[in-house]
C-alpha cells in the first residue's frame, strides 16, 4: 500500500516491518515521533526513558536478551548517551539494535547545530542516512540486517527535513524474527581491560569489512548524468536539493551509508568527471574523506558550514542565477515563540524578574522565560546545567551570590539530568535555591509523559515518582510547593528560601495549560474606564494581552482565564465577561 | 510541473491539518507529493511555515525564494513576512485576522499598516478574507483553517470539489466532520 508519511512515521513503519520488539527513547525534536508512532503498533513495546543514556542501555539490554531493539534521540541526546555508545561498539549486539539520531541543521528547535556523523566515526559504528520517507523505512530494515551481520549497533541519522517531511511510502509486511537466545559470554560482554583489548581489533576488522560492504552496497548508488564536466557526491536532504536543481544533468554519487565511506567507489566516480563537488550540510565529512583519498574536491570552500541548505543555495553557489521573486517587505516585526496564554511558568518568571535575581536556566518551554518582556533567565546550555552551574556559581561567589541566584528546571529535565546536580548541592553543600517548574508533562517536545506524571508513553497509569519525597531523600530539608498562579505566595516562597541558611527546593506546581485534562478558566476582560494605562499587566508578556486604543485589552479567544494579570492591576480593571470583580 | 504552496501562520493555528488535507487531495489525485512541516519550539506561538509540493516528481521538500505559486496564510502579518517566496505575480490567500506578535505586545514594535497594499506592491495577488468570522458562523473558530482551504480550493483547478470533500472526510476526526464540511463549503462560497 502507498501512503503519504512523515519521515519519522516511516521510521516507525520500518521498525514494525523489521520485527522490532522493544523501543526505549527520550523525546527531542526532531526525533520524537519515531517512538510515538512505533507505540501505535501493539507488537512493539515502547517507553520514554528518563534520559538518552538510560534509553540506549535499555535498548541494548533488549538486544542482548535476543530481541530487536531501538532507541531514538535528538543530536544533543547522543552526547548524553555517548558513554554506552562507544563501548557497545566493542561488545556488539545479540539481536539487531538501531540507534536513531536526529540532527537539526538550522536549529529550528535546538541549542546547537552539532553534526552527529562525527559520532559514527569516533565510535566506529556504521551510520545510515536516508533522504526521504521511503528510504527512512527501507534503511531501518536494512540497518537491522547490517547490525546482525556485522555484530554492531547501527546508527541512523535523520535531519529535520527528512524527519518532518512527508513523502510517499510503499509499505510491506512485518517480519517475524525469532528470539536469539542469550548466551553468557564474558569475553564479549564484560568490558574489563583484558577483554576490551581483545575486542578492539575485532572492531577494526569489522570496519574493514564494512568498507568492503560499502563498495558494493546499493545504499551508495551512482546516478548517471549526461554532462560529466561535474560530478556531485551528496547525501540526506542535500541530495534532494541537488536533484531539484540539476535533475539528471550531472552524475551523482548518492551516499546512504555515511560511515564507513567507500574508497574505490568514490575514486571511480571521481575519475569519470572533470570536477568533483561534495554537497553536505554542516561539517565536511565526505569532503575530508575525499581529500584523504587524494582527490581534488570543491566543498566547504563554497558551501557554508552553518545552517541548513536549500535548492536555491546550491544553485547560486554553483553559479546559477537567483530566481525572480516578489520583493521582500522590510521592517516587519518578528514573531518569536512565547509561552502560551495561561502557561503556569509565567507567574514564577514574573516573580524572578521582579526580584531581579540571577537565574540559571535550563531547557524546556520555560526557556522562553528568557525572552522579552520577562527576560528572567540568564543562562541556557544543556539539560540539567541549571542546577549544577548554580552550585558552581555559588561556590565561586559564596553568600553574596547565594542570596540572589536561583536555578529553574522543568520536571522532565529534572528527571533527565537535574537530580545529579542536586546531589552535588546536597553533598558539597552550597546554600542554593532550586525551583522545579513542575507542569506535569514534557511540554516543549509536544507533551510526553515522564517519570513524575504517573502515566506511560501510551497514556496508561504507570509508576509515579514523588518529587518532594525524592528531593528530601536526597538530603534537602527545605522543600515546599507553591502555585505559580498565586504571585504573592510564589514571591514570598522565593524570598524565604533565598534567605534560608541551607539548600532548598521550591516546586512550582501547575499543569501545562495545553493538557487535555486541564480545564480552561473563563476568559476575563479589562474595563477601559478603570484601566489607567499603567501597563503593569503588560510586563507579564501574556500573548492574550495587548494595548489597544490607549488601554490594556484581553483577546478573549486566547485568554485562558488564569487571572494572573489581574493580580498586577492596582486599579481592579480586570473583571469577568459579565462585568463582575475577579475572585479566587 | 510542480505546484508549490506555502502554508504560513502562528504556531498552534492548525497549519498541520491544512497541509494534511492538501497533501491528501493531491496524493489521491495520483501526484507525487511532499509536505514539510515544523514541529517543536516555533509551535509555541512563533511564526510557522509548512511547504506542500505536488506534481509528477517532487525532489526537494522545501520551497525557496521565488518558487511558491501560492501562499495560504492564517494571519495577515505572516502572509507579508513570506511574500518573497512567491513567484512574481503569485497568489496569496490570507485570513485578514491580525494577531499581535510579542514585540508588539511588549510595546517595542507596532503592527504594520496597509499590509495588503504592501504585498500587492511587492508583486503578489492578494485574496484576503475574514476566515475567523466565517468559521465562527460555521460553528467554531477552530475551523478557520478549513474555511481558508475552502477559499483556496477554487484556485487549484487540478482538484475537483468532490475530491476536496473526500480529502476533508479523510483528514478530520469523525465527530468534527459536519462542522468542517460546513466550514469548507462556506469558504468555497465566500467572495
Ligand atoms: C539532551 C537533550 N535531550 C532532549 C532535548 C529536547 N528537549 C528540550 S526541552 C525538553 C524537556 C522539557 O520538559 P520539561 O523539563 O518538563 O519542561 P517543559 O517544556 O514542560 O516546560 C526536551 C526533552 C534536549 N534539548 N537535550
Ligand atoms: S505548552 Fe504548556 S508549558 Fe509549554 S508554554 Fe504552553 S502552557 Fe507553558
Ligand atoms: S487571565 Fe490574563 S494572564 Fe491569564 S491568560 Fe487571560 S489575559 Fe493572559
Amino acid at each position: 500500500m502507498k501512503e503519504l508519511m512523515l519521515g519519522n512515521k516511516a521510521v516507525a513503519r520500518g521498525l514494525y516491518e523489521a520485527g522490532v520488539a522493544v523501543a526505549s527513547s527520550y523525546p527531542g525534536t526532531p526525533s520524537t515521533e519515531t517512538t510515538e508512532e512505533a507505540a501505535k503498533f501493539e507488537e512493539i513495546y515502547c517507553e520514554w526513558a528518563p534520559n538518552e543514556k538510560v534509553a540506549m542501555e535499555t535498548a541494548f539490554g533488549a538486544s542482548r536478551a535476543g530481541k530487536r531493539s531501538y532507541c531514538a534521540m535528538k543530536h544533543v541526546g547522543l552526547n548524553v548517551a555517548a558513554d554506552p555508545l562507544f563501548t557497545m561498539s566493542y561488545t556488539g549486539v545479540n539481536a539487531g539494535m538501531v540507534i536513531l539520531v536526529a540532527d537539526d541543521p538550522g536549529m529550528h528547535s535546538s541549542q546547537n547545530e552539532q553534526d552527529s556523523r562525527h559520532y559514527a566515526i569516533a565510535a566506529k559504528m556504521p551510520m545510515l542516512e536516508p533522504a526521504d520517507s521511503q528510504e527512512a523505512k527501507d534503511f531501518v530494515i536494512e540497518a537491522y540486517d547490517i547490525s546482525e551481520q556485522f555484530d554492531t549497533p547501527v546508527l541512523i541519522k535523520m535531519c529535520t527535513r527528512v524527519a518532518h517531511s512527508q513523502s510517499v511510502v510503499e509499505t510491506g509486511e512485518r517480519a517475524e524474527i525469532p528470539v536469539k537466545p542469550y548466551v553468557k559470554d564474558a569475553a564479549k560482554y564484560v568490558m574489563v581491560p583484558a577483554n576490551a583489548k581483545r575486542r578492539h581489533p575485532i572492531v577494526e576488522e569489522r570496519t574493514r569489512k564494512l568498507v568492503a560492504f560499502a563498495e558494493e552496497s546499493h545504499l551508495n548508488r551512482v546516478e548517471e548524468g549526461s554532462d560529466t564536466s561535474m560530478g556531485i557526491i551528496t547525501s540526506s536532504t542535500s541530495y534532494q536539493y541537488v536533484k531539484e536543481v540539476f535533475g539528471d544533468k550531472y552524475p551523482v554519487l548518492k551516499i546512504g551509508l555515511i560511515n564507513p565511506l567507500p574508497e574505490k567507489k568514490i575514486k571511480d566516480f571521481a575519475a569519470k568527471v572533470d570536477k568533483l563537488v561534495v554537497v553536505e550540510e554542516l561539517d565536511p565529512i565526505i569532503e575530508t574523506h575525499c581529500k584523504t583519498l587524494g582527490l581534488e574536491v570543491t566543498g566547504k570552500d563554497i558551501f557554508p558550514l552553518i545552517d541548513e541548505f536549500s535548492q536555491g543555495l546550491i544553485a547560486t553557489k554553483l553559479g546559477l542565477p537567483e530566481k525572480p521573486a516578489c520583493k521582500p517587505i522590510e521592517g516587519l516585526p518578528g514573531r518569536p515563540p512565547a509561552m502560551c496564554a495561561g502557561c503556569p511558568h509565567r507567574g514564577m518568571f514574573y516573580v524572578l524578574s521582579k526580584l531581579k535575581l540571577t537565574v540559571m536556566g535550563d531547557i524546556g518551554c520555560y526557556t522562553l522565560g528568557a525572552t522579552p518582556p520577562l527576560c528572567a533567565i540568564d543562562t541556557t546550555e544543556c539539560m540539567g546545567a541549571s542546577i549544577s552551574s548554580l552550585h558552581g556559581f555559588n561556590k565561586a561567589l559564596g553568600a553574596d551570590a547565594e542570596k540572589k541566584t536561583v536555578a529553574v528546571i522543568g520536571d522532565s529535565t529534572f528527571m533527565h539530568s537535574g537530580m545529579t546536580g542536586l546531589a552535588n548541592i546536597a553533598y558539597n553543600q552550597t546554600n542554593s535555591t532550586v525551583i522545579i517548574l513542575d507542569n506535569s508533562i514534557t511540554g516543549m517536545t509536544g507533551h510526553q509523559q515522564n517519570p513524575t506524571t504517573g502515566f506511560n508513553l501510551r497514556g496508561d497509569p504507570a509508576g509515579k515518582i514523588d518529587l518532594e519525597a525524592l528531593v528530601r531523600a536526597m538530603g534537602i530539608n527545605r522543600v515546599r510547593v507553591v502555585d505559580p498562579y498565586n504571585l504573592a505566595e510564589a514571591e514570598a516562597a522565593v524570598k524565604e528560601e533565598l534567605a534560608a541558611e541551607e539548600p532548598s527546593v521550591i516546586i512550582s506546581r501547575r499543569p501545562c495549560a495545553l493538557l487535555k485534562k486541564v480545564k480552561r478558566g473563563e476568559p476575563i476582560q479589562v474595563n477601559p474606564d478603570k484601566c489607567k494605562s499603567c501597563k503593569a499587566c503588560m510586563k507579564l508578556g501574556c500573548p492574550a494581552i495587548s494595548f489597544k486604543d490607549g488601554h490594556a485589552h484581553v483577546d478573549t479567544t486566547q485568554c485562558f482565564g488564569c487571572k494572573v494579570c489581574s493580580e498586577l492591576c492596582k486599579f481592579g480593571a480586570f473583571e469577568t465577561l459579565a462585568g463582575e470583580a475577579i475572585t479566587w | 510541473m510542480v505546484t508549490s504552496i506555502m502554508i504560513v501562520g502562528v504556531g498552534g493555528q492548525g497549519s498541520l491539518l491544512a497541509s494534511k488535507l492538501l497533501g491528501r487531495a493531491a496524493m489521491d489525485k495520483g501526484y507525487d507529493v511532499k509536505v514539510s512541516e515544523v514541529h517543536g519550539m516555533s509551535q509555541r506561538g512563533g511564526s510557522v511555515v509548512t511547504y506542500v509540493k505536488f506534481g509528477d516528481k517532487v525532489n526537494s521538500p522545501i520551497i525557496d525564494k521565488g518558487e511558491a505559486d501560492y501562499i495560504i496564510s492564517f494571519e495577515l502579518l505572516e502572509a507579508a513576512r513570506y511574500v518573497q517566496f512567491l513567484k512574481p505575480g503569485g497568489q496569496i490567500v490570507t485570513n485578514s485576522q491580525q494577531i499581535d506578535p510579542m514585540p508588539v505586545i511588549a510595546g517595542t514594535a507596532e503592527y504594520p499598516s496597509e499590509l495588503i497594499e504592501k504585498m500587492e506592491a511587492a508583486g503578489a495577488k492578494v485574496d484576503a478574507i475574514d476566515a475567523l468570522t466565517i468559521a465562527e458562523q460555521a460553528g467554531s473558530s477552530k475551523a478557520t483553517n478549513i474555511v481558508l482551504m475552502g477559499v483556496f480550493s477554487k484556485y487549484i483547478s487540478e482538484i475537483s470539489k468532490e475530491e476536496w470533500i473526500k480529502a476533508v472526510e479523510a483528514s478530520v476526526p469523525a465527530k468534527f466532520l459536519d462542522l468542517n464540511m460546513k466550514a469548507f463549503e462556506m469558504g468555497l462560497a465566500a467572495e
